[in-house]
């Protein structure tokens, strides 16, 4: 098998898999893993600018939330039809992500860190200050009359489960297009030498902020799908917590890989069910479990994939 | 067709602070010829070919390649004219392996079709003797090799205008010879500017040499020439033609 087919081979085994998942899978976990899918989603956003560009943003919440609000508002206020906003969530993602690359790429490594991070609080801080419609932390619920998409209802377990399906389908065959692509390869040349990537005649700048696009675009869809799928937009999802998130996904399951999203969500989302069960101070053993990965497997679990099992993983 | 201009700087100047590296430098590098540029360490060479190719911003003057004004243009902007540049310091992917090196060096100016890529690096790499390696990671390779590709990646741009920057400083004895014998077998296909402090790679390649000493161009001329100026035997020759 070529490289390409054992590639596809992956990705399409891993979205049969999710599909076998929907119909043996009792509803609990059918239900978790709707939400693993979206997150996964928000994940690989990240991934395009951190694991693929070598870009650490700390304020990807704003994107997710641009999506989230740009969704949400717009069926509350506009009254507009389900596909038409989640058209305005994406495109007030790709704006903002737009203007904040434009600002923040200015700027590189610590800097750049920290200064999305403050875009990302002062996103935060809108979404509150405009509480009369925002709701604030309280956030706002979208009714179920409010969220058929094109006459599909999404609030059923099924609907929710296949339209989860569908976008992070979509999302990982694009995802693993776009990194194989020549494109693709750029960016990681940009990770891995930017200098050296200047000096063979190409526009790192530019390169750089096609990917804080790109990145913010797809985690703004997934924002925005996740108020459609769950039914509520608050300003927690602005919070800096959902900025660290993505992250810790990224890194656990592995950055700069295509699987890695989808393997750190799930892991992180089950680790914490799990030590739930055990104990109230769950967050401590989940804590602990990601300080040991850290330390034994600093390259995340597609990364420990990686190096020893299947080197071509893409 | 010796007499063709290829790059003509006026006045270049680049001040560190209050160190001059580089004072008024007027120079005309000709089409077509392996220009050797040469001087004792701390010289000004490698600041003087920054300037170049855009790595290094100038303090002031001008750069003029092939007729046009490139002084105000961004790095990658020349690098896209034809210029292309190995670093003196190697500067590779090291994460990478050595064929995705030469792709990603070859992809700007080769069709996007991935035979003819391919194609291309497998040639570029047999050029410089490490095809047999295309599929190790470039930063597991020994420094030699390592020097070697970042050759390749000059060459797989089919640069108008290929800067090396002491390109063989910690090659083996064998290695320079085939060096030697790649530069060659570009003379007349390309032009090539090489900053080398080996004096055997000098006489063996160039056909005009540049002396750079504190700054300033001390002499130019052909190799025999250089070889009988007393002010670069003082500066240079002298003291570090045996080295
Ligand atoms: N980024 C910098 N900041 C300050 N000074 C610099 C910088 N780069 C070079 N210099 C100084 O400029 C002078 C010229 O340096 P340059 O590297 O151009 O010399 P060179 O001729 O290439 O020397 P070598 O043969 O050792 O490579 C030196 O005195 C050096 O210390
Ligand atoms: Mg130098």
């Amino acid at each position: 098998m070529t490289v390409a087919r054992k590639i596809n081979a992956l990705h399409f085994g891993i979205l049969l898999f999710l599909l076998i998942c929907f119909f043996t899978l009792p509803a609990y976990h059918v239900g978790a893993l709707s939400r693993i899918m979206v997150l996964a989603i928000y994940a690989i956003g990240l991934n395009i600018l951190f694991g693929y560009t070598g870009l650490l943003s700390l304020g990807h919440a704003m994107f997710f939330a641009a999506g989230m609000y740009g969704l949400g508002l717009s069926i509350k206020f506009l009254g507009v039809s389900v596909v038409l906003a989640f058209g305005i969530g994406i495109l007030s993602a790709a704006v903002l992500s737009a203007l904040v690359g434009l600002l923040a790429l200015r700027t590189a490594g610590v800097s750049f860190m920290i200064v999305t991070l403050m875009f990302a609080q002062t996103v935060y801080l809108v979404v509150l200050y405009f509480g009369e419609f925002t709701r604030g932390d309280e956030g706002f619920v979208l009714q179920q009359a409010e969220r058929m998409l094109a006459g599909f209802d999404v609030t059923t377990e099924a609907g929710r489960y296949f339209v989860a399906f569908g976008a992070f389908s979509i999302c990982l065959i694009g995802f693993s297009a776009l990194v194989q692509s020549s494109f693709g390869k750029r960016l990681v040349a940009i990770r891995e030498n930017e200098e050296r990537a200047r000096m063979l005649g190409y526009d790192v700048w530019r390169y750089k902020l096609l990917a804080v696009i790109i990145s913010g675009t797809v985690s703004g869809a997934a924002g925005a799908l996740y108020a459609l799928l769950f039914g509520y937009v608050g300003a927690t999802f602005a919070s800096v917590q959902y900025s660290i998130l993505p992250l810790l996904w990224v890194l656990l399951g592995g950055a700069g890989t295509t699987i890695g999203p989808l393997i750190g969500v799930a892991f992180m989302f089950y680790l914490i069910d799990a030590s739930s069960a055990y104990t109230s101070a769950y967050m401590l053993i989940a804590g602990l479990a990601l300080v040991v990965l850290t330390m034994f497997a600093p390259r995340g679990i597609a990364g420990i994939l990686r190096t020893k099992v299947s080197p071509w993983l893409p | 067709m010796a007499a063709v201009t290829l790059l003509e700087t006026k006045g270049l100047t680049k001040t560190y602070g209050g160190l001059q590296a580089n004072t008024d430098i007027d120079f005309i590098l000709k089409k077509g010829l392996v220009t050797a540029l040469i001087g004792p360490n701390g010289a000004g060479k490698s600041t003087f070919v920054g300037m170049l190719s855009g790595r290094t911003a100038a303090t002031s003057g001008r750069v003029i390649f092939e007729g046009r004004d490139i002084s105000q243009l961004p790095a990658h902007k020349r690098i896209q004219l034809g210029l292309a540049y190995t670093f003196q310091i190697t500067s590779i992917f090291t994460g990478l392996t050595v064929h995705e090196n030469v792709a990603l060096a070859a992809a700007r100016t080769v069709s996007a079709d991935g035979n003819t890529l391919n194609a291309k690096v497998h040639q570029t790499l047999n050029q410089v003797g490490i095809a047999d390696r295309a599929d190790q990671t470039a930063g597991d390779l020994s420094y030699g090799h390592q020097r070697l590709l970042e050759i390749a990646m000059g060459l797989a741009q089919e640069p108008r205008l290929f800067i090396l920057d002491e390109p063989t400083q910690g090659l083996a004895e064998t290695e320079i010879n085939d060096f030697i014998a790649l530069i060659r077998s570009l003379a007349g296909r390309t032009t090539i500017l090489l900053i080398e402090h080996n004096m055997k790679v000098v006489m063996a390649t160039a056909d005009h040499i540049a002396v750079l000493d504190q700054g300033m161009m001390l002499a130019e001329g052909t190799p025999a020439e250089i070889s009988a100026n007393a002010s670069v035997q003082a500066a240079y020759l002298g003291k570090t033609v045996d080295a």
